[in-house]
């Protein structure tokens, strides 16, 4: 089967307004993701998860002049769509989920405008129809007495609420598949694991493809099928979360795991990586990750590793753990 | 749970109904203009343009010398001036709402445009509206007037031609704000077009500026009027408006003649003190937060 979504050494250079300045935003990345398959994207800040989600939707900033590769979602190029087209291709096939759901809500609508306004604009729906399908759409999201709620206003409900009311906009028009870019960050923990939950129920039930962007590990161990970890704009490791979990190979995914507080160990002090995430205008020569990476042997100062496969589509870019 | 929600709905409309903190004063002042404009011809006790020579200068009614039927005096062509005010509120209201109404609607559609479509539209439409805002307001309405010829649709027109600028300007800034608020973003996401997303997201959010913008507006258009036609290049003059009664009366101010400029500069203030008050409540009463409190 082909695959729903799949990303060919994709890239996106962000060129600064002269042209000096070039930033790898996303470098030379691909991944592969089925339909009814949860990708988690993690990395640091500023190593290129959104931009990547981003490209998808292809709704990059001004400044993104330099893309290339393929996107190919259910087979077509999205990269060779005309504006139209992605415009219908956006909140009807491929929907997305922001960074800050509590201010996704326009204060000025009621919850039922705003949850049918993707019907509305995709598929011309009625407004009458669509407050119906609101209504619907909010019971399945487990909104309690969505007759009432439909006809409120956004400052009127709780985080949590706002959040799954977004959730309801992003699966209205039943789509293929849906980003959500760090969609829990906002909310206290009882509610992330509510939230989280509900997103699992719906996947399950619509048969959606979903790609998590987090820093959080423990999110991505409980909901993903598979992994990719971003450093420096490309993909240093990717694999079904089982390996990335027990085996990880490349040096940056052993450090993030480890950097995960634990209860059990807590004599020890809190486990970081040291020094920084590199200045992508200006990354260090070779592997992006050496000036940081304990493993580091001199191949690494000079030249670039490539993608190296090993078994079940677990991919790495390192010299030390590929070889 | 119906019977829950059909009684929220049901004190809610109630609650609305018998309206918390209602601005009577600016609504009965307005209205009472609103009605002397309608039902001028009913109302004023004599005609406004044609008045009786051996009847000139009459004080107020109550004043030493004044006429019961005179209430307010005569001018210096012996009109009745509750009569020229009477139909004075139709001109100012007319114009004053249309111009405000009209510079409105041109400003908040090229401030949106400007402030969300960014580029060369913005750079277009931000500098015709500074070389618009480098012209003195007057001057310009002047020149226009000169050009068009004096007559109540032209005012209208000279009016909006001139004060569309600040609606665009504050508009704009506004839909620089809002333009990167997360809801517009969900909305791109969401597949919006453009024009959808300018006309549910955009508009509804900078229509309360507008609002309040115009009932400011409404306040400067009606004083910008009466200075045109204090100059001699507003309504022509047997018609009566405020700012022509006010014009003509000043000659009558160092004789005493006081109720020739004081009852229309009362009028003129009194309609942009309500325009300014009923603008405000407007504000809070359509922002969906304010509006529980």
């Amino acid at each position: 089967m082909a695959p729903l979504l799949e990303l060919k050494n994709y890239s996106t250079h962000y060129v600064s307004a002269r042209g000096t300045r070039v930033v790898k935003a996303v470098d030379t990345v691909s991944l592969v993701l089925n339909s009814g398959e949860t990708l988690g994207i993690v990395g640091e800040s500023g190593s290129g998860k959104t931009t990547l989600a981003l490209s998808i939707l292809r709704l990059l900033p001004m400044a993104a002049r330099k893309t290339d590769g393929e996107i190919l979602f259910e087979g077509e190029d999205l990269l060779k769509k005309s504006t139209e087209e992605m415009r219908q291709i956006r909140g009807k096939r491929i929907a997305m989920i922001l960074q800050d759901p509590m201010a996704s809500l326009n204060p000025l609508f009621t919850i039922g405008d705003q949850v049918s306004e993707p019907l509305r604009v995709h598929e011309g729906t009625p407004r009458r129809t669509a407050w119906q399908k609101a209504t619907a759409l909010l019971k399945a999201v487990r909104i309690t007495a969505p007759e009432t709620r439909v006809r409120e206003y956004p400052h009127q409900m709780s985080g949590g609420m706002r959040q799954r009311i977004v959730g309801a906009m992003g699966i209205a028009c039943e789509p293929r598949l849906l980003i959500a870019d760090e969609p829990t960050t906002s909310l206290d923990l009882t509610i992330q694991a509510q939230y989280l939950a509900l997103l699992r129920d719906l996947q399950r039930e619509h048969g959606l493809a979903l790609i998590f962007i987090t820093h959080n590990l423990g999110i991505v161990a409980k909901m993903c099928d598979r992994v990719a970890v971003m450093y420096a704009g490309r993909l240093v490791e990717f694999g079904p979360v089982r390996k990335i979990f027990d085996q990880p190979r490349h040096p940056y995914t052993r450090a993030l795991l480890q950097s995960i507080p634990r209860f059990a160990d807590s004599r020890n002090r809190l486990t970081a990586i040291g020094g920084q995430p590199p200045d992508l205008s200006a990354p260090p020569l070779g592997c992006a990750f050496h000036p940081r990476c304990p493993d580091a042997i001199d191949r690494c100062r000079g030249e670039a590793p490539p993608e190296t496969g090993t078994t079940n589509g677990h991919t790495v870019r390192c010299w030390v753990a590929g070889s | 749970m119906a019977s829950r929600a059909a009684t929220l709905t049901f004190e809610w409309t109630m609650s609305t109904l018998r309206m918390k903190g209602f601005p009577w004063f600016p609504v009965v002042i307005l209205g009472t203009l609103a009605l002397a404009a309608i039902f001028a011809d009913v109302l004023a006790p004599h005609s406004p343009e044609v008045g009786q020579l051996g009847q000139r200068f009459k004080p107020p009614a109550w004043q030493q010398g004044g006429a019961s039927q005179f209430l307010l005096g005569t001018d210096h062509l012996g009109r009745d001036v509750l009569s020229r005010l009477i139909f004075g509120a139709r001109v100012s209201m007319v114009v004053g709402l249309l111009a405000v109404f009209v510079a409105g609607t041109i400003g908040t559609f090229l401030g949106i445009l400007s402030g969300y479509m960014g580029k060369w539209t913005d750079q277009l439409i931000m500098r015709v509206t500074d070389t618009w805002l480098a012209i003195p307001a007057l001057t310009f309405a002047i020149f226009l007037a000169a050009i068009l010829g004096p007559s109540e649709m032209n005012i209208v027109i000279i009016l909006s031609a001139v004060y569309w600028t600040r609606y665009a300007r504050v508009i704009r800034g506004e839909v620089l704000s809002l333009r990167e608020r997360e809801f517009v973003r969900l909305a791109i996401v969401a597949g919006c077009s453009k024009w959808t997303i300018m006309k549910r997201h955009i508009l509804p959010n900078v229509l309360n500026t507008a609002i309040v913008i115009a009932s400011l507006q409404l306040g400067v258009v009606i004083v910008a009027e009466a200075a045109l036609s204090f100059l001699g290049v507003g309504v022509p003059p047997p018609k009566p408006a405020w700012g022509l009664m006010l014009a003509d009366g000043k000659k009558g101010l160092m004789a005493g003649y006081w109720w020739l400029t004081v009852t229309p500069g009362m009028c003129i203030m009194l309609m942009v003190l309500s325009a300014n008050l009923l603008g405000d409540w407007l504000r809070v009463k359509l922002d969906p937060q304010l509006r529980q409190l």
